[in-house]
């Protein structure tokens, strides 16, 4: 008797709830999850789970210096991955310099978000002259490469972390805003804001409160993207020599330290770190493709 | 039809017009190239001296419509590093990064369609699936590392190809090309894979998409009911149904490839315009920026411009709006 | 004399991942020389799938799952590919429904027509042309040679329609399956085409199969009429029997339904009930849930019975007599 109560009294399901099993259903997706907190977990704690601090030149020894992996230091420690030419773990150092990638990524990311996302919604729901305004700028921004965008910011501003993080954000505001405002020009027709409208809300009530929250499965598919493209960025900008500086090496500027070293074999200093790179943003792809798959209403049933 | 033209004609003039003064303008924030290319020991008077030849010491509304006026007569200012004209410097730089970036182009062609096509006509094969695995790679792998990866490999382990450089050229019309030599093919060939990775990657996707798309349609249907060969319904009804949007994207594509070649010269010590740029922004050769700059929007636009009226040629429904 | 087609327990089956669905089962009917078959049904009834079964161009999931589909003697459904291919568009020819998605939108008509000729006849490219022009004219397009240049999107619909049954008609086929070619077209126009392509039927000799679910457009056309009915054959007869005398309780309700044979006024009748899901069709006859005669023996297999020679009826219970 009850066997037969439960498929005609379904369980209230949150949306939240749902979501998550909708997601857990993908184990390619879970997969790349599980990677990338792990990734993170080790930038975050890459203090105490690094054997050395790469950037204490007290604990470097230039007599370490590009040593293969496994070998053993003078002091009698192993380096797992191999030393650079300054005699620094390998290991210790791709865990600070995906440290710096990871910040740069996700920060950029989210600031880039926040500038997209407010100016799309405000270009959706004034129109108009802010509409035309905000989207010719969008519309000039995306016909140029994001390289080329980049490397101009750089080059007027000179190389440091918040520069990066800068420049990232000027590439990237112009693909939520133009995508935040074609969802934003949908849900405007709806009634429901109709009805806010009418009860005379204030409008940053309306755009916030109202029409934000239904721009945010979206949001949140683009955010991952861009993420992964933003630390892929950040790398090549580092590589190129216009991103982060020596001090702050992120696994891009490893790369590139490594790389007048690989034409004679001792190709570790850039392996690794460009492995760690490989791995960090394949999964945070594998998770946005599944959440694209999940999030977008238009692919359901 | 003409009306059209002179219309996008006008259109892009202005464009050039506003990125002129926006590519001024930001180049001329940059530090204060003073510093950097007069030494510290010169005086007061030679440092004036220099500055007055540079034009710097003018406002900056100045500065701007004597480079606007100098830009019209193609004189886009000297190089303050290689004491050179500065559009001269690009020019002849142009040549390597334009046959690198075309040889990608048409490599993403040559490896794309087929692999699309493949991937398109069996997609639930396992060959199918892997193709489509390996171009979310070709999106996601930053192509500076897959450049390295593949001197790792082809040069230094298998030493099968040269690793940097452009190797022997012949020369065309006074112009250097490395693609007239076998030697120069073998230095082109990694740096122009490289480059066209991510290409490839679109093109299959898009081919891809478009089989999947043409396949189920009516008049494919017909034409098997014809009693054509399966090659001939591949190669002539699907394909040319495919061809208008690839060709399309992959010619606006050419700008973007161009552009990328930044990486993959900086990677391949290949001698190109974007080499070039990288050097120049280290130093902060300003005019040298400038030029690039105007020159990459000046090929995006013309390509933009050259892409619509191809893309009218090739597809007849479209001709036809155009006309009416 | 062997039928021109004689398709005998035809099952065609589509294996989905929900389930096989048995879009035609169990169907035999047979056309002579000279002679229009009308299969008259629903959309979904499967009358469209039996034509495709019969070209031999049914795409998985689906497949041939039994019968035989004999064309001058020859089983087809044992046929390879390869002669299939010779048959199809030479001796065996098809229209389909929507004349806007029967020719290819990128290719000229005289290159789809040229390749038609070509598929099957070794001849000159000119050669190919004037076959195709001369078939332009014989269904009634004006200046055809000016025509061949055009591509479809230059032709309204009942041209596109023309054009696609001159194709067809190329080879002067033995058989031609004319998939609902009126439906999406005007209703002058569809009497015209309608006109012509009996007129070339009879002409050549070409057996005609022609799908529908307009009775009404049968009823001057056909001699004699197959009525389906979910994956089945339900009725079959000389027209004019089951046009006048129906017997299945399903063509009653279909012939009630047809306006033109209601007095004015009056309320149409119709069928209750939608088609039923063929995943899940029920055990015995189909449309026992839609029948006002259903009996519990209708949950058996029905017999066929034959109210008349030449009349066949799979009912327990045929009406007897003239329709409401």
């Amino acid at each position: 008797m009850s066997e037969t109560a439960v498929p005609n009294h379904p369980v209230e399901e949150s949306p939240f709830r749902r979501f998550v099993a909708e997601f857990a259903a993908s184990k390619v997706a879970l997969f790349g999850l599980a990677v990338f907190v792990l990734i993170a977990l080790l930038a975050i704690f890459a203090n105490w789970i690094g054997p050395q601090n790469p950037y204490d030149l007290a604990q470097l020894d230039i007599m370490d210096g590009r040593l293969p992996p496994g070998s053993k230091s003078v002091a009698g420690y192993t380096y797992l991955l191999g030393t650079d030419d300054q005699g620094r773990d390998m290991f210790s150092g791709m865990l600070y310099g995906l440290r710096i990638s990871l910040a740069v990524g996700v920060g950029s990311a989210i600031f880039a978000a926040c500038v997209g996302t407010t100016l799309g919604l405000l270009a959706a729901f004034f129109g108009r002259r802010i509409d035309t305004i905000v989207m010719r700028v969008v519309d000039l921004q995306l016909s140029f490469p994001s390289i080329l965008v980049a490397l101009m910011i750089l080059a007027v501003l000179g190389k440091s972390v918040t520069n990066v993080v800068l420049a990232l954000v000027i590439v990237e505001w112009a693909g939520y805003a133009r995508n935040v405002r074609a969802i934003a020009m949908v849900e405007r027709k709806r009634e429901y804001i109709e009805a806010a409208a009418c009860l005379a809300l204030p409008w940053r009530r309306i755009v916030f409160r109202h029409l934000l929250p239904n721009c945010l499965p979206p949001l949140i598919v683009i955010a991952t993207q861009q993420v992964a493209r933003a630390i892929a960025l950040e790398a090549t900008l580092s590589f190129l020599g216009l991103g982060v500086p020596i001090t702050e090496p992120s696994l891009g500027l490893l790369i590139a330290n490594g790389y007048q070293y690989m034409l004679s074999g001792k190709y570790w200093i850039s392996f690794y770190p460009g492995l760690a790179l490989l791995v960090t943003i394949v999964s945070i792809n594998l998770v946005g493709d599944h959440l694209r798959d999940v999030l977008n209403p238009r692919l359901k049933r | 039809m003409f009306t059209w033209l002179l219309r996008r004609l006008f259109q892009a003039c202005f464009v050039v017009l506003a990125m002129t003064i926006i590519v001024f303008i930001g180049v001329h924030v940059i530090g204060n190239p003073v510093d950097i290319l007069i030494s510290p020991e010169a005086d007061q008077a030679e440092r004036a001296k220099i500055i007055a030849e540079m034009g710097l010491d003018r406002p900056l509304w100045q500065q701007y419509a004597y480079f606007l006026g100098g830009a019209l007569h193609g004189d886009l200012g000297r190089s303050f590093v290689f004491n050179e004209p500065a559009l001269k410097l690009i020019g002849g730089r142009m040549p390597a990064t334009l046959e690198l970036a075309v040889t990608a182009v048409l490599m993403s062609m040559c490896f794309g369609i087929p692999l699309g096509l493949y991937a398109g006509l069996k997609p639930n094969g396992i060959l199918g699936r892997v193709i489509m695995s390996g171009s979310i790679l070709g999106f996601s792998l930053p192509s500076f590392w897959v450049g390295l990866m593949l001197i790792m490999t082809f040069a230094v382990q298998l030493g099968w190809l040269p690793s940097t450089g452009r190797g022997e050229t012949a020369e065309i019309l006074g112009v250097r090309w490395s693609f007239l030599t076998w030697d120069g093919l073998r230095h082109m060939a990694m740096p122009a894979l490289n480059l066209s990775l991510y290409n490839i990657s679109l093109v299959l996707r898009l081919t891809r998409a478009g089989v999947r798309e043409t396949l189920p349609m009516d008049y494919i249907k017909f034409a098997r009911a014809k009693g054509l060969s399966p090659a001939r319904v591949i190669f002539v009804h699907v394909l040319k149904n495919i061809m208008i949007p690839v060709v399309t994207v992959l010619g606006l594509e050419l700008g973007t490839t161009i552009a990328f070649a930044v990486v993959t010269e900086s990677v391949f010590a290949w001698p190109g315009m974007g080499k070039l740029i990288i050097d120049s922004i280290n130093v902060l050769d300003r005019p040298v920026i400038v030029a690039y700059l105007m020159m990459i929007v000046l090929i995006f636009i013309t390509i933009n411009l050259v892409v619509d009226i191809l893309y009218t040629v090739l597809d007849p429904r479209v001709r036809l709006e155009t006309k009416a | 004399m062997t039928a021109t087609l004689e398709v005998r327990n035809l099952r065609t089956h589509f294996f989905t991942r929900a389930g096989v669905v048995k879009a035609v089962d169990d169907v035999s009917f047979s056309v002579e020389r000279g002679q229009v078959l009308g299969l008259v049904g629903e959309s979904g009834s499967g009358k469209s799938v039996t034509g495709f079964s019969i070209i031999g161009l049914i795409d998985p999931p689906g497949r041939l799952a039994g019968g035989s589909i004999l064309y001058q003697g020859r089983d087809l459904a044992k046929l390879d590919e390869r002669d299939m291919r010779h048959l199809r568009g030479n001796r065996i020819a098809m229209i389909f429904q929507d004349p806007m998605m029967t020719l290819n939108p990128v290719l000229r008509i005289d290159t789809q027509m040229i390749e038609a000729v070509q598929a099957h006849i070794k001849t000159s490219k000119a050669e190919a042309r004037t076959r195709a022009r001369d078939a332009l004219g014989m269904v009634g397009i004006p200046s055809p040679e000016e025509r061949l240049n055009s591509y479809p999107h230059q032709f309204s619909g009942g041209m596109r329609q023309r054009v696609a049954i001159a194709i067809a008609l190329l080879h002067n086929p033995d058989l031609l399956i004319a998939d609902e070619p009126t439906t999406a077209l005007d209703v002058t126009i569809q009497a015209q085409i309608l006109a012509e392509v009996q007129k070339l039927a009879t002409d050549h000799g070409t057996a005609l199969l022609w799908i529908t679910h307009d009775l009404s457009v049968i009823a001057g056309l056909a001699d004699r009429i197959a009525v389906m009915y979910a994956g089945r054959v339900v009725e079959t007869g000389e027209a004019a029997d089951v046009l006048d005398r129906p017997a299945h309780p399903y063509t009653h309700g279909l012939i009630g339904s047809v306006p033109s044979r209601n007095k004015r006024g009056d309320r149409l009748a119709q069928i209750p009930g939608m088609t039923p899901s063929l995943l899940s069709l029920p055990a015995g006859c189909a449309f026992r849930g839609r029948c006002a005669h259903a009996s519990t023996a209708c949950e058996q297999e029905p017999p066929v019975a034959e109210p008349t020679a030449g009349h066949a009826v799979r009912c327990f219970h045929p009406i007897q007599g003239a329709p409401a």
